[in-house]
């Protein structure tokens, strides 16, 4: 039956896209380590991280589709999950540093040395265990999202203003990240990494491992997420987003359908900011600033919502140009993502691959049984 | 016991010493020349009836005097009655100042001992509590009421009988109180009565005093100064709270600038605006070249700088505005997230924008002199320029006020936000009267600018300090409300600067987030919602 859910997500855009990832995650870890560095097939380390950064952007970008693109839920705080997770994962770098950091302290990290504190606090238990850690990185955005959500559904705050609180959600969280009183590292958060199970982190094999693990994390987040919205539960979280209350007056919970998606999508999140942390190296309260869950949402635009596999084009696309543009013309970067923000919205509404989709289906005058006509997405 | 009781004898001794120069001569205080001859006696007791004389007398160089001996460079000749100060190699003389030209041959030093040495310590003291300037007085007295110094009395009690200054006066009998309510041999009535005058001083030293009694104490003064320091307290609460109400206030009439012409893109348009606090800061920078033209061309005009930069701002912004409507937002009516998305992109063009021209580090933007400075009002401290920033919130609240309710561009407002077809078939050109009406949020957040200009940093990043506040307001306040917006505004900055002695400021401003966030469950549509049809549009 589950083999089953998961089947019925696999249309052929989907297919394509988890054959196009997987390939992708088997080759460019072999480019970086078998092709010996001469070879212009090389792919050198730095291509590898960034790569390993851009898959796990479009993880958070699958995880905002999911419930922007299917439920209508626009999440401005999605970067919040994203951090938390990341946050969950850096806790256990940083318990792994063990006697290694400047200050040598057997039992605490250097911060809490440098801040004078004299144990670890509570919330720090537990975190020595990689196990442990990986629950916490689910956990926690789920958990927060589970609150968030399930209050806000429930008092019906839709539209712009479930924007502007998941905004003020991810907002108080960074002014909370920076205080120093927190315990989690304050302004400088989490850094200076040495070993993940073991395994030195700044390592090529880890690198590799690490970017092939975060392909497969897009991978099923697809898989899931494609059985999700094709299931019946996907038709009716559908129905929420075109008529809320329409569907709230068939008897159907909207409250809850709402929530489910949401606390999955910010799981996915998490573990996207899991991984993201181990391969830049540090996570930061800037994570949490409101203007990079924004960015998330334009890469879920420029690549199509409501489409799955757009916004994984998006997220690689838009950063791609970021990389490019900051490094050419790094004074043009915004210009040119705001830009992309205005034209986008303005001549792009269903994004690349919702655009690309269009026009096949037109230039097919009459076109075969889609099992998933674009869609188009309202209000 | 040996030590105590020779100090009581010199208390005594000085005592007597002062009240004898006081009583000497009333009328010629400011006469010296006795307490000079006595200088020249060359014994230790006259010494001392000298130093005494000159502490009450009041003379401008007595304290020189006093001074000069302390450090041994007074000298005297016995002979011809000469007290002259040395100088380096000449000497002048000690009551003129003037410089001797031929010095006697039989200058020796004043001799000092012990008991001279602590007559001049308590002349010192005198000194300054009598010395010619109020203020210096006042001052004086101050010190002593720090110290706590006993022996300090009787200079205080010299110098009260002497005092006119009220301010000076007060000073000194509150310092006399201090010395009495902690002096084991005073009278309890005394002591009472000391504590009473320590009580009306008000302050958190009056406080510390009243708390800190000596532990041999009455039970009866020590509750009095318990009682009076609980007073205190808990006028000091009050005055506080007052304070805290006041910045307050002037916190919530920034967010309500900031704010309010978002209340009108968002609140009455239903256009999000992420654009908004660029346009604010378009707005301060706009008054930063005022300011730039003023100080290069016309310096003399610097004090009108903000006056001219208002209407250029609500131009400058107004009509970034409506090309920002007439280019991108018409074509999303209708898609409010698609608005936020647009609207946050052009915000970061404008941001690049301003960084590409001014340079991304902040530029200097001055006060006017009638904005600067501050005034005192009790224990309360009021800065001139944040109290013109609430005025000038209110006045802009009314005059928005009194454009959409009492012109006829206002009604046209009202009605195309109210039923948009029913306007146009009215003859409204609603298109028109969109842009217009977005042209006038944005000109607000420009005029907001310029006041912000005042008390923020004018870098490219100013805006985006303050988006995430204004929309927390116009929710909060309710969209479509005005006044909603004013009461949201006042409400979060009183709560907000309410709960920053306890949990500090930023704590303070996440549980104001979480405040909101929670308000919001509670009530979707804010504090002072709509109701009726247009609700669900």
């Amino acid at each position: 039956m589950i083999t089953h859910f998961f089947l019925k997500g696999l249309d052929r855009r989907v297919s394509l896209a988890l054959l196009l990832i997987l390939a992708v995650a088997v080759l460019v870890p072999v480019l970086n380590l078998v092709v010996p560095e001469g070879s212009p097939f090389h792919l050198p380390n730095y291509l590898l991280t960034l790569f390993g950064k851009y898959a796990t952007y479009a993880a958070l970008a699958l995880a905002l589709d999911l419930v922007w693109g299917y439920c209508g839920i626009l999440s401005l705080g999605h970067g919040a999950f994203f951090a938390l997770g990341g946050y969950a994962m850096g806790m256990y770098l940083m318990r792994q540093i063990g006697t290694r950091g400047v200050y040598g302290d057997p039992v605490l990290p250097d911060f809490m040395v440098f801040l004078n504190w004299k144990e670890l606090p509570w919330y720090w238990w537990g975190f020595d265990h990689f196990a442990f850690a990986a629950v916490m990185v689910v956990l926690v955005p789920g958990l927060l999202a589970l609150v968030f959500g399930g209050l806000a559904f429930r008092s019906r705050v839709t539209g712009v203003y479930l924007s502007i609180i998941t905004q003020a959600m991810t907002y108080a969280l960074l002014l909370a990240f920076f205080r120093n009183d927190m315990g989690f590292g304050g302004n400088n958060g989490l850094t200076d990494f040495k070993d993940i199970l073991g395994f030195n982190v700044q390592a090529d094999g880890t690198r590799a491992v690490l970017f092939s693990l975060s392909c497969l994390t897009v991978a099923a987040g697809l898989l899931i997420s494609g059985g999700i919205v094709n299931s019946k539960l996907g038709k009716v979280l559908v129905a929420i987003r075109d008529a809320e209350s329409r569907t709230r007056f068939i008897g159907y919970r909207v409250a809850t359908y709402k929530t489910f998606v949401f606390v999955v999508s910010a799981m996915l999140a998490g573990i996207a900011g899991a991984l993201y942390v181990p391969q830049v190296g540090i996570i930061n309260p800037g994570e949490f600033s409101p203007a990079n869950s924004i960015e998330a949402v334009i890469w879920v635009a420029v690549g199509g919502r409501g489409t799955l596999v757009g916004p994984i084009v998006g997220a690689v696309a838009v950063n791609w140009g970021k990389t490019w543009f900051t490094g050419v013309l790094p004074e043009l970067w915004l210009f040119a993502l705001g830009a992309l923000f205005v034209l986008v919205t303005l001549f792009l509404p269903k994004g690349i691959v919702g655009t690309w989709s269009d026009w096949r289906a037109k230039r097919k005058a009459a076109p075969p049984s889609d099992p998933t006509p674009a869609p188009v997405p309202a209000e | 016991m040996q030590i105590s009781a020779s100090r009581l004898a010199r208390h005594l001794f000085l005592v007597l010493a002062l009240v004898a120069g006081l009583l000497a001569r009333p009328a010629l205080a400011q006469d010296i020349s006795g307490a000079l001859t006595k200088l020249t006696a060359d014994s230790y007791a006259d010494t001392g009836e000298a130093i005494a004389d000159l502490a009450t007398s009041g003379h401008p160089r007595a304290a020189v005097i006093v001074q000069a001996i302390q450090d041994k460079t007074l000298e005297f000749d016995a002979a011809t009655k000469t007290v002259a100060i040395r100088a380096g190699s000449g000497v002048v003389d000690a009551a003129t100042g003037e410089t001797i030209a031929a010095p006697p041959a039989g200058l020796s030093p004043v001799r000092v001992n012990n008991r001279v040495r602590s007559a001049i310590a308590a002349a010192m003291g005198a000194l300054t509590l009598m010395s010619p300037d109020p203020a210096k007085r006042r001052e004086a007295a101050e010190a002593v009421f720090k110290s706590r110094d006993q022996d300090a009395l009787p200079a205080l009690e010299a110098a009260l009988a002497k005092e006119k200054d009220a301010a000076a006066r007060t000073a000194l009998q509150t310092a006399r109180a201090a010395l009495v309510l902690a002096k084991t041999g005073a009278s309890e009535a005394d002591r009472l009565a000391a504590a009473r005058t320590i009580r009306e001083r008000g302050d958190q030293d009056a406080v510390s005093l009243l708390r800190s009694l000596p532990a041999d104490t009455p039970a009866a003064i020590r509750d009095a100064a318990q009682a009076g320091a609980k007073s205190i307290e808990t006028s000091l609460a009050l005055w506080n709270s007052a304070q805290n109400a006041l910045y307050g206030l002037s916190l919530g009439s920034v967010l309500l600038l900031a704010a309010i012409g978002l209340a009108i893109t968002f609140g009455v348009m239903g256009i999000i605006n992420m654009a908004h606090g660029e346009l604010v800061m378009l707005g301060a920078y706009t008054t930063f070249m005022v300011q730039e033209v003023i100080r290069t061309h016309v310096p003399g005009l610097f004090d009108w700088s903000l006056a001219i930069a208002l209407p250029l701002a609500f131009l400058v912004s107004g009509a970034v505005g409506v090309a920002i409507e007439r280019t991108v937002i018409r074509w999303l009516y209708g898609r409010p997230l698609e608005t936020l998305l647009a609207t946050w992109g052009l915000s970061l063009i404008l941001q690049q924008l301003v960084r590409t021209l001014f340079g991304a580090n902040n530029r200097e933007v001055g006060a006017p002199t009638w904005m600067s400075g501050s005034i005192e009002l009790g224990h309360l401290t009021l800065t001139t320029g944040r109290m013109w920033i609430i005025v000038f919130a209110l006045c802009v609240f009314v005059g928005l006020m009194l454009i959409l309710k009492k012109t006829a561009a206002g009604l046209q407002m009202r009605a195309v936000t109210q039923n948009r077809s029913m306007a146009s078939a009215m003859g409204i050109r609603t298109p028109w009267v969109d842009a217009l009406t977005f042209g006038l949020g944005c000109g607000i957040a420009g005029i907001a600018g310029v006041a912000l200009s005042q008390i923020d940093n004018v870098s490219p990043n100013l805006g985006q300090s303050y988006i995430i506040d204004s929309f927390m307001v116009v929710v909060f306040g309710g969209v479509g409300n005005l006044w909603g917006t004013l009461v949201g505004a006042l409400t979060l900055g009183v709560v907000n600067k309410f709960l920053e002695p306890f949990a500090g400021a930023v704590l303070g401003k996440i549980l104001v987030l979480v405040f909101i966030i929670l308000f919001i469950q509670k009530r979707p549509r804010g504090l002072f919602a709509l109701k009726g049809r247009s609700v669900e549009a």
